[in-house]
């Protein structure tokens, strides 16, 4: 497989065009508070209050498995009967959490404070809140607010509502700075990475969201906005309107996802097209032979893909490119086109599926019989128990799977449940 | 408003999906914005259920709330019914839903459907998982039975029968426990009846009064319907749980009791190890150690009877987050000359532990949390759970074999004897340190409380936490020499022994703690 030329595809054609089914009925998938479950270690002196009900935190500590010893940066302010009734002021009460959590961790330099759904419905104004904390604690703590509500936010966009939130805060850059801006959460090793080739190209970098929540990327009109992550719509616009440019490009999975994410950049700062190939080379070189491993695997294969992360698109396209599989369905909670605008042409044309009504769509995952369906962990253990092999797609998003050097990984995530499969004689 | 970590319960809408997903033929439709559905992996997750739970969310969104959010209750209870064909329906809502006042329950009721349809008002703002279960429950029986006062069936000619009450899907050892105590009853000649919710269909429920007793397992859950099974259907309750190898044998002569049946003959049995294994030589290193005991209360309160006796430990510590139960769990608690520790703060826990010191901590996933925070070996003996918490092997924790499991699962944290002795008597062994056991290595230094207003830093693996210990100036001050030979105690008891010494420092007058001081300590508490 190595050195293989991958397809070429006409921009017009791929799934730029593939009908999209769109539906709605009952969703199995995460609201947008399940994102501080990697936000909240990410930004390792920031801390997540949601205010919310016990459902929320009953969530939140679900989602992350109640596998994290460590003291989570994370907790809920849980609305009672008094809150709700009036009898006890939610702004009076709110003040208090806070009061009692900052004494408690004066380690913390931001606090983001995350609506949910009930806050969201009793309309308690977290907006005003987190100013009039912000005046008490200026200069010592940040106070910031976001909505994770699953009335408004599925699973990832919660990640795009946080990042949203720091827009407004982040320094100036002067306009003559000229820089790349990588945005969304990627894993620490991964990030090292990118500051390595983007070093080696000579293109200054930052990353945001940052390891530290008071080192903020400078932003201004020098800023070239370059996604890491298929989900970050309203991140982007607020960038943007902060004079950032955003750069175009297919997303950082598989050897063509990060090659174009990368030329992206080098072609917005005018790099050499020896100098960047020279560049990725032995990166990408050691990704195709990591890819090719699987291929055996994966060739041939027939995917299903339930609606989760938003990553589906660009994932569809790395299978379908660089390990030959065949699309049945590719299901995305939401279908951004001008965030996946490099990235459909790319796709074999197939069925995209948009919103869920997630009995229908069982009914035809069923009747299709797939050879590896990516689905949440609700789904998952009842589609095995049918005959049907597996991919948690919540794994995708809290593992490294971008880059050169984590493309053989990500590979390795799909071929994994069918090379068990293949070992298990029970 | 309450500040939390991590929630020993889910809201009451969790514990009415574990009684649906118990049942077979039982459809719950639960009224709910976009990410409710998450409750749906703590079954397939942690359980490894092969099927989903028989739930149905309506799934609203922000733009849904301006406009018709009822109707989409009875499109989902259409599609649910038609789809589901369920033999009884739960209607109900979350937290959020609650907030909307679409009344999902009434609007079911008026759609006229050929089965029980029992709606459900459970208040997420005040109320949780367990009692969430327990009306749930509660009203499918009332529904299904119907509260017309039956005859009580003839028992003339036929066995004794018993209907088992509690147990469900995410219930600590459920379905091993169950399996045990059909056995234990077998051996007294008793059958049973229905067991319910778990794998009970909507059919056998109705057919309860058929049974001249009920045993309430799991009194979360359970209490509230065989209470009423007792008042209106004059139903005898049996509450006795079965955990450990004395309250087994309490509950067989509660058994025996309350149906006339012979139980001298099943009071002993070869199956039952724990009395000698706890009695073998081997086991005097448990002797005295001290435990914190935390859990539901039914949980709890069984296992503090075991440690102190059936093992012979000290039960330091005892506390429930089952605040429906605070009063069963407050009289157990005087029983050890404790106040009863009923809370359902994380922190508050966390808090009363380390100022127990114990040398083993009984509790749930939260504890397993503390303890390994605080480098305490602990048991799991009540939920929440982990998935670890699920074994593939039969471990039920009542009858004669789960006291046996319950022997094997809490020795096994300990350390043994000789061990013990070994690191007690070469504690300067460099490859004893602090982790020269099978307790496993620790990620920094220990959680070693020193002394007034101090902050210890416990490094965790992957962050940083922090402990403010009140400050008390009263506390005496260690001197150099004092403090070298406290650290030649073992890690697992320093702590006691510090805590000891400046107790008995501070209530003679003395001001400086030296090795005298700390010898003198010793010798005045024994140990």
């Amino acid at each position: 497989m190595t050195g293989t030329a991958l397809p070429v595809m006409n921009a017009a054609t791929g799934c730029v065009e593939a009908p999209v089914l769109r539906e709605r009925g009952q969703r199995e998938v995460f609201c947008g508070l399940t994102g501080i479950v990697w936000l909240h270690r990410k930004m390792q002196d920031a801390f997540f209050l949601v205010v919310g009900s016990r459902t929320c935190a009953h969530l939140i500590q679900s989602a992350a498995g109640v596998m994290i010893f460590a003291e989570p940066r994370f907790a809920t302010a849980i609305l009672g009967d008094r809150d709700l009734a009036g009898m006890a002021d939610c702004n009076e009460e709110l003040d208090r959490v806070v009061r009692e959590l900052l004494a408690r961790r004066p380690d913390i330099t931001t606090l983001f404070l995350v609506g949910s759904c009930p806050s969201e419905v009793i309309k308690l104004d977290l907006g005003r809140a987190a100013e009039r904390l912000g005046g008490e604690y200026a200069g010592r703590v940040r106070i910031l607010n976001y909505s994770g509500s699953g009335i408004e936010t599925t699973f990832t966009q919660g990640e795009d509502a946080c990042l949203k939130a720091l827009v407004p805060v982040l320094p100036e850059a002067p306009a003559t700075q000229e820089s790349v801006l990588v945005c969304g959460t990627l894993a620490d090793v991964v990030e090292d990475q990118f500051g390595r080739i983007f070093a080696e190209l000579g293109i200054p970098v930052q990353f945001f969201p940052p390891r530290r929540a008071t080192q903020l990327p400078a932003i201004g009109a020098g800023t070239r906005l370059l996604l890491a992550q298929p989900f970050l719509n309203e991140t982007a616009r607020a960038l943007q309107s902060r004079g950032a440019t955003l750069l175009s490009a297919p997303y950082p999975l598989g050897v063509e996802g990060t090659t174009a994410w990368l030329r992206a950049a080098a072609e917005a700062f005018g790099i050499a097209p020896e100098r960047f190939a020279s560049a990725i080379a032995a990166p990408a070189q050691r990704a195709r032979t990591a890819v090719a491993r699987y291929r055996p695997t994966l060739e041939g294969k027939r995917l299903f893909f339930f609606p989760d992360s938003q990553l589906e698109i660009p994932l569809a396209r790395f299978l379908a490119r660089e390990l030959g599989v065949e699309l049945l369905e590719v299901g995305t909670p939401y279908l951004d086109r001008a965030l996946v605008a490099a990235e459909l042409p790319l796709v074999p044309a197939t069925q995209l599926a948009e919103g869920q009504d997630v009995e229908k769509q069982l009914d035809r995952c069923l009747a299709a019989r797939p050879d590896l369906t990516i689905c949440g962990l609700g789904l998952a253990n009842p589609l095995e128990a049918e005959g049907l092999r597996t991919k948690w797609s919540i794994e995708l998003v809290f593992s490294p799977i971008h880059g050169f050097d984590q493309a053989g990984d990500l590979a390795e995530l799909f071929a994994r449940p069918l090379q068990r499969i293949a070992r298990l004689k029970v | 408003m309450q500040l939390t970590l991590w929630t020993y319960e889910g809201p009451p809408h969790v514990g009415a999906m574990r009684v649906a997903t118990s049942m077979e033929g039982v459809h719950y439709v639960l009224h709910a914005p976009q990410g409710d559905t998450y409750a749906d992996l703590l079954f397939t997750m942690i359980e490894r259920r092969s099927a989903r739970p028989p739930v149905t969310y309506t799934t609203f969104q922000a733009r849904d709330l301006g406009g018709d959010t009822a109707n989409l209750v009875v499109t989902a209870v259409q599609e649910a019914y038609a789809r589901f064909k369920p033999r009884a329906l739960l209607v109900g809502e979350s937290c959020t839903a609650e907030l909307i006042q679409d009344q999902a329950g009434a609007l079911a009721m008026g759609m006229q459907l050929p089965i029980p349809v029992v709606p459900l008002e459970l208040p997420s703002y005040s109320k949780k998982e367990n009692w969430g279960a327990s009306e749930t429950f509660y009203h499918l029986t009332r529904t299904l039975i119907g509260a017309t006062a039956r005859p009580r069936p003839e028992r003339a000619g036929r066995r004794p029968r018993v209907n088992l009450l509690g147990a469900t899907a995410l219930g600590f050892r459920c379905r091993d426990d169950v399996r045990e105590v059909r056995e234990l009853l077998r051996t007294i000649g008793v059958d049973v009846h229905v067991v319910a919710p778990l794998d009970a269909t909507p059919e056998a429920l109705a057919t309860l009064t058929d049974a001249d007793a009920n045993v309430v397992l799991y009194g979360e859950i359970a209490y509230t319907t065989a209470a009423w099974l007792q008042r209106v259907h004059q139903m005898p309750m049996i509450r006795t749980v079965p955990i450990g190898v004395g309250a087994t044998r309490d509950f067989l002569t509660e058994v025996g009791t309350a149906l006339g049946v012979d139980v001298r003959a099943a009071l002993e049995s070869p199956a039952a190890r724990l009395p000698w294994y706890s009695r073998s030589v081997d086991s005097t290193y448990l002797t005295g150690k001290r435990v914190f005991v935390f859990g539901d209360a039914t949980h709890a309160i069984a296992a503090a009877r075991i440690a102190r006796d059936e093992l012979g430990f000290e039960v330091v510590g005892l506390g429930t987050y089952s605040r429906e139960m605070a009063r069963e769990v407050r009289e157990a608690a005087q029983q050890y000359g404790l106040e009863a520790l009923i809370c359902d703060d994380y922190l508050a826990v966390e808090e009363a532990i380390t100022k127990a010191a114990p040398e083993l901590v009984l509790g749930t996933q939260m504890e397993r949390h503390i303890a390994k925070r605080l480098h305490i070996p602990c048991a799991v003996i009540s939920g929440p759970f982990h998935v670890q918490d699920v074994p593939a092997r039969y471990s039920p924790q009542m009858g004669w074999e789960g006291a046996n499991v319950i022997f094997d699962a809490w020795v096994h944290p300990l350390m043994m004897g000789l061990e013990e002795h070994l690191i007690t008597m070469f504690s300067e062994d460099f490859e004893f340190g602090e982790a020269g056991s099978h307790l496993g290595a620790r990620g920094g230094s220990p959680s070693t409380p020193t002394t007034a207003g101090t902050t210890v830093v416990l490094e965790a693996p992957a962050s940083v936490a922090t402990v403010t210990l009140a400050a008390d100036p009263a506390l005496p001050a260690w001197t150099p020499e004092g403090e070298k030979e406290l650290k030649k105690i073992p890690f697992f008891v320093r702590k006691k022994a510090r805590a000891n010494t400046e107790r008995f420092a501070a209530e003679r007058g003395i001001s400086r703690i030296d090795v005298t001081t700390l010898y003198e300590a010793k010798a005045h508490y024994g140990k």
